[in-house]
């Protein structure tokens, strides 16, 4: 046993996720909790500035590079980090709760004959033993749970861990070229979705919901998100309508989401979309129906209509945004 | 071909979640169960899968007795046979997938559908777990798919678009919402199914992963401060956006 812990760098496009330096992070803390050694590993072709995940506390990164692998394969990026977890004898693997971890976490899990919890919200260090907490039921419930087995894969939510504190080192990075990785599974294109950003990765959402009576006043909710900087979402009332794509949908058959503010307007609050949204850290809620259930969540409501309130707000963020 | 679907029997998504007495389950309690909603996607395109290339669906499902039920609706939309690997439900991701995978394995099924999560547990592992256990292919989260020959070219969803993904069989596809449209089962589906058999057997058991130490409700949020009723409370709003919750 090599008291290790690897922590995945997920990249797209070469640059490395956000959620990827949050769960470096994590990692770094935990290692320091249960006195491990820590490090990273990457894999695709170019991939910018590996060096900068020091900032996280991470010295060492190792990363696999090959042209076939600049695009996500299962079979070969699970072969990889599977292979070095043995080679280094690592018994704690942590991934990024995205689509990319979710993936990759339970292949590489099989081969290593480990357990796993996905999604989790925290993880706590008492007497050498990680607890973490994960939603389950749509976030209706949480549960604590501990891994039995010596192997251990946790995933992480993204945007629910702090980064905190930044340093100012550098990691060392050790580039391999893989010859001949398993390509068995491959993605050979990647169809980027016509949303400008992805409610799963956004940090403010604006979501509509039926109150916007009509497919063509959901510019409304457009010119606010434009104006924030923000990803649009949806209900599932308007996706089922074909108003908006599934891939905006949030709620427990859509998306869950942790945003810093999540700004619901026109929806009503039905139980399965509280489900995916009720854990952002601060809700607006725009209804006109004062009872409806989004406002028991919201921290702050407009109990006023969609067609004159959405306008006034977006002109005054214009404002303070200059 | 052989084609396998796995579906899972879970709370209504409309349910209240109340916690049980040992608090690490839930209070099965008043709960109505449905057939999970990404498993239908699932099983229609087992269905249709078969419809093209023919070769018999199997259903297996590991829980209850009361799973049946759940299987039952796959046979009626036109599975030909179900198998429920009876098990007390000790939810470990890993267990579950070996018993599925050592039942998918005697069934000789060289596709394998799942829906891409389960709406229970949430882990969204199961299909992928299952595949590495078989040593089958293996693409999450499917919204289309195309399958000639031996050759799979699966879309499945990430964050911000599409990948298309290049596999062949033998392999294990998770269906998201968006890769059909679910078929409703006919009278005569619903009368036929009556007349199949489940299969029933115990689920391997296997080295358990995972102890759950405790369930317990999120923390309830403070109930929020309505500010107005019209746009003369946008000003206060963005204020309070800005200085109060720092957001914006
Ligand atoms: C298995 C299952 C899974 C589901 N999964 C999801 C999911 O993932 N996500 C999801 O969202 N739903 C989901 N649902 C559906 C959910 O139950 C609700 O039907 C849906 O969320 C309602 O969408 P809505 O709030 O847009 O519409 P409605 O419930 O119709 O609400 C519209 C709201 O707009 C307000 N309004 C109307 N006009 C105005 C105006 N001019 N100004 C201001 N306010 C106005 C109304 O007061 C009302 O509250 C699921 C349901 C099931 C059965």
């Amino acid at each position: 046993m090599a008291n290790k812990i690897i922590t995945f760098l997920e990249q797209r496009n070469g640059i490395l996720k956000k959620s990827s330096l949050e769960t470096a992070k994590e990692a770094v803390k935990l290692a320091s909790a249960l006195n491990y050694e820590v490090e990273a590993v990457a894999i695709g072709n170019n991939v910018e500035d590996l060096e900068s995940v020091g900032k996280y506390g991470i010295g060492k990164v190792t990363f696999f590079k090959s042209e076939s692998l600049a695009n996500y394969s299962s079979s070969a990026y699970a072969a990889l980090v599977s292979d070095y977890a043995k080679t280094t004898d690592a018994d704690i693997l942590l991934f990024s709760n995205t689509a990319m971890g979710k993936d990759l976490a339970p292949l590489v899990c099989v081969k290593l004959a480990a357990g796993i919890l996905m999604d989790c919200v925290s993880l706590e260090v008492s007497s050498g033993e990680i607890t973490a907490t994960r939603p389950v039921f749509a976030g209706k419930a949480l549960v604590e749970a501990k891994i039995t087995s010596q192997k251990k894969i946790f995933t992480l939510r993204p945007n629910v861990f702090n980064i905190g504190e930044l340093a100012d080192n550098k990691a060392e990075v050790t580039a391999k070229n893989v010859e001949n990785p398993d390509l068995r599974t491959k993605v050979v294109e990647v169809k980027k979705s016509e949303g400008k950003l992805d409610v799963a990765e956004a940090e403010i959402i604006v979501s509509g919901g039926r109150g916007l009576k009509a497919p063509e006043n959901f510019h409304l909710v457009e010119e606010l998100a434009d104006t924030l900087g923000a990803a649009v979402g949806a209900s599932r009332a308007v996706v089922d309508a074909g108003w908006r794509p599934h891939s905006e949908q949030v709620g427990q058959t859509g998306k869950t989401v942790s945003p810093n503010l999540y700004i619901a307007v026109g929806i009503s609050g039905a139980i399965q979309h509280l489900a995916g949204m009720s854990s952002s850290k601060y809700i607006v809620a725009i209804n006109k129906d004062k009872d409806a259930p989004i406002f028991g969540v919201a921290d702050y409501g407009i109990a006023g209509d969609i067609f004159e309130v959405l306008p006034a707000l977006t002109e005054e963020i214009k404002k303070i945004k200059g | 071909m052989k084609i396998a679907v796995c579906v899972s029997h879970v709370p209504d998504t409309a349910t209240k979640i109340v916690i049980g007495s040992d608090s690490k389950t839930i209070d099965p309690n008043g709960v109505t169960y449905i057939i999970n909603p990404y498993d239908e996607f699932a099983v229609e395109e087992a269905l249709k899968t078969k419809e093209k290339l023919g070769g018999e669906v199997v259903v297996i499902s590991l829980g209850k007795e009361a799973n049946k039920e759940t299987i039952r609706k796959a046979l009626a939309m036109g599975a030909d046979q179900g198998v429920l690997l009876k098990d007390d439900l000790q939810r470990d991701p890993v267990a579950v997938a070996k018993a599925l995978s050592e039942e998918i394995k005697a069934q000789g099924a060289e596709l394998v559908f799942f829906g891409k999560q389960s709406v229970d547990y949430d882990n969204s592992i199961t299909g992928q777990l299952t595949a590495e256990m078989l040593g089958y292919n293996c693409v999450s989260v499917v919204v289309d798919l195309k399958i000639e020959g031996s050759k799979i070219i699966a879309e499945r969803e990430i964050e911000g678009g599409r990948e298309v993904v290049e596999t062949s069989l033998p392999a294990v596809i998770t269906a998201q919402k968006g890769l059909n449209e679910p078929r409703y089962a006919s009278l005569k589906g619903i009368m036929a199914a009556k007349k199949k058999v489940i299969e029933e057997k115990p689920a391997q058991q296997s080295g358990k992963t995972l102890e759950i130490l405790k369930m317990k409700k999120p923390a309830m949020k403070q109930p929020g401060r309505i500010i107005g009723t019209d746009k003369t409370a946008v000003a206060e709003l963005v204020r309070l956006l800005k200085e109060e919750a720092k957001v914006i």
